[in-house]
């Protein structure tokens, strides 16, 4: 009973790498040196396993090798999509670009930096769901723009956007669109052709790779300027010696997850159904934030009123849980989460958010633990809280808590 | 003080976190408190109620709290809390000279983007005792004036921004460094950039 385990929930931070991620990457390190862009047969036994994790890659999305360009992340590849498009397609539509406000910082302050730099950008709202309206994305796009971004599954509450139908119209309207599909990428199909996509980010750390490694599809014909400029590497439009161990991780796990996409698919949602009925069967007042259908299946978000992450997450992580928290103070800045506030969810409720996110390496019993801790930490942490009250167990507004304080004046 | 256990904060803000001194623990009627004071707001992240019991020496002999808040909130309220009631209660007066500082100190330090909380819970402190004044006739001895909130998070007025004009500081980072002004949700700086510029004006225009 009181038995102490260390349970990870944070998998949409980054997951552990797979056994035999490890076993196929070591090789890699040690004797399998060579560089891929030798002449000789130390380059060649590389540049072979490195045409053949394209080739798997490129598979996994529906796409052509030649489509697949390795980078060093989701981060670089979604600045490589958006940054390079931009340089290379000024001149389309006035090279305007939409993105949409639930972004990953990986795209949200790209864009915002081309905007101080030169180029129209519009950042798309969301609704309480956090899903784009099609209607406005529809009008933005009526406004001429040369690329639209929207992610594909969102980290910080899974909310799954309508890409494919985004897409369709960005093409009727001569638009490019680029998709961060690092969240989504082997929990959900991910095909680059049923999607509609010209441009697509992924990354290794999230699908049990190593971190450091990543991908980027560009659709043939999309013209991109390098961000790094170098060799021939990439096909020139990534200069720089390829990651090779990782790239052979990476491939691995892709392949890996492909072979138990469902399975794994089901197994997430099975426990991060039952993590989800058991809160809010067991714990007064929480809130699921996000869309509940259209939603990463491993990914849950939920407020507790009236209490703050932060101190949620200390006492949790105390008890050997991992979790992350939309409140201001554990984000290292003083903003709470910038997608729960595109949601339009109050700030008070934002700092009392915390992300579950499921992996394949989870169990019943993690669920077990987490629901003998987390009630009993809530309560805790409400009992100190001006804004609950004890007697009747539920929450009071600030009004009410200044009002006690009223009474108590006499 | 290992990074990796204890978030960045010190093991004092740690055992106050986890082992919180003087917490209300009946309720508010039952307590009967001489003076009730509350500032912050739950849109800012955090939120302190404070009762006190002062007797006819004007001693604080003894006070509880409430704090929704982070760590450091709650490691800063209950650290105030021992600071004014520790070797039997301080005077009010000595109470009132207590600075954001001291509770800091105490506490072994705070990470600097956690100093705010700690001007919360001095916030805390003089507003249950200013209300102590009113409650004894005595608001004359309360000398922050009529002061009204500029930002609600840290609860800093139009007069703090007034002496800190008038002691000298003549850029809005610098405020900021100083009071934690708009550093809560941020939705009062234009407000109070505005408020600091007409100071300016006003002393040195
Ligand atoms: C949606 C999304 N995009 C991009 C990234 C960045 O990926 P990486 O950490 O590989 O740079 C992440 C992960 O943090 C993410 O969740």
């Amino acid at each position: 009973m009181n038995e102490r385990r260390r349970v990870y929930f944070d998998h949409n931070a980054t997951t552990p790498v797979h056994p035999a991620v490890l076993e196929a990457m070591l090789p890699y390190l040690k004797e399998q040196y060579g560089n891929p862009s030798s002449g000789h047969q130390f380059g060649r036994a590389v540049r072979n396993r490195i045409a053949e994790a394209r080739e798997i890659v490129a598979a996994a999305l529906g796409a052509k090798p030649a489509e697949i360009y390795f980078t060093s992340g989701g981060t670089e590849s979604d600045n490589l999509a958006i940054k390079g498009y931009a340089w290379a397609n000024r001149k389309t539509n006035g090279g305007a670009i939409v993105t949409s406000s639930i972004e990953h910082p990986a795209v949200l302050e790209v864009v915002k930096y081309l905007g101080k730099n030169g180029f129209q950008t519009r950042i798309l709202k969301v609704g309480p769901d956090a899903l784009v309206d099609l209607g406005e994305v529809r009008e933005a796009l009526d406004a001429g723009v040369a690329l639209i971004s929207v992610m594909h599954g969102n980290n910080e509450v899974g909310s799954i956007q309508p890409v494919a139908e985004i897409a369709a119209m960005a093409k009727e309207r001569g638009a490019a669109m680029h998709t961060d599909a690092v969240q989504t990428f082997m929990k959900i199909p991910v095909k680059v052709d049923e999607l509609g996509v010209d441009m697509l980010s992924l990354s290794g750390h999230k699908i049990n790779a190593p971190k450091g490694v990543g991908a980027l599809y560009v659709r043939k014909g999309i013209k991109l300027t390098p961000l790094n400029h170098g060799g021939h590497h990439e096909r020139g439009v990534r200069a720089g010696t390829e990651n090779v161990p990782g790239i052979i991780g990476l491939a691995k796990a892709v392949e890996l997850g492909v072979a138990n996409m469902e399975e794994n698919a089901r197994r997430a949602r099975e426990l991060r159904d039952e993590l989800e009925r058991r809160i809010l069967a067991e714990i007064p007042f929480v809130i699921v934030n996000g869309h509940r259908e259209r939603r990463t299946p491993n990914t849950l978000n939920v407020t507790f009123e009236c209490v703050e992450g932060e101190a949620l997450l200390i006492n949790l992580d105390m008890a050997g849980i991992a979790i992350s928290t939309g409140s201001a103070c554990s984000s290292g800045s003083l903003d709470p989460s910038h997608v729960l506030m595109a949601m339009g969810i109050p700030h008070e409720l934002i700092h009392g958010s915390l992300r579950f996110s499921v992996g394949h390496e989870n169990t019943r019993e993690d669920i077990d633990y987490v629901m003998r801790h987390l009630p009993r930490i809530i309560a805790s942490v409400r009992e100190i809280s001006p804004l609950w009250d004890v007697k009747n167990q539920r929450v009071v507004s600030v009004e009410e808590a200044a009002a006690g304080a009223r009474i108590a004046r006499k | 003080m290992s990074q990796d256990t204890s978030f960045g904060y010190s093991d004092i803000v740690m055992d106050h976190f986890t082992n919180p001194r003087n917490v209300l623990r009946t309720s508010e009627e039952e307590y009967a408190a001489s003076g009730v004071g509350m500032v912050g707001n739950p849109t800012c992240g955090d939120m302190m109620k404070v009762w006190i019991k002062v007797d006819d020496q004007d001693r604080i002999y003894d006070l509880k709290w409430k704090t929704f808040g982070c760590a450091s909130a709650i490691g800063s309220t209950s650290m105030m809390s021992v600071m004014v009631t520790e070797n039997g209660g301080m005077q009010i007066d000595q109470a009132l000279k207590i600075k954001p500082q001291d509770i800091m100190d105490r506490l072994g330090g705070l990470p600097s983007i956690k100093i705010h909380c700690s001007v919360l819970g001095d916030k805390a402190l003089r507003s249950v005792i200013q209300d102590y004044l009113k409650r004894t006739g005595r608001e004359d001895l309360i000398h922050e004036g009529k002061a009204t909130i500029v930002c609600e998070c840290l609860n800093v007025t139009d007069k703090e921004i007034e002496e800190e004009v008038l002691e000298g500081v003549t850029d809005f980072e610098t405020l900021q460094e100083r009071t934690k002004i708009s550093t809560g949700c941020g939705k009062c700086r234009p407000s109070a950039e505005a408020l600091f510029e007409t100071y300016r004006a006003k002393y040195f225009g």
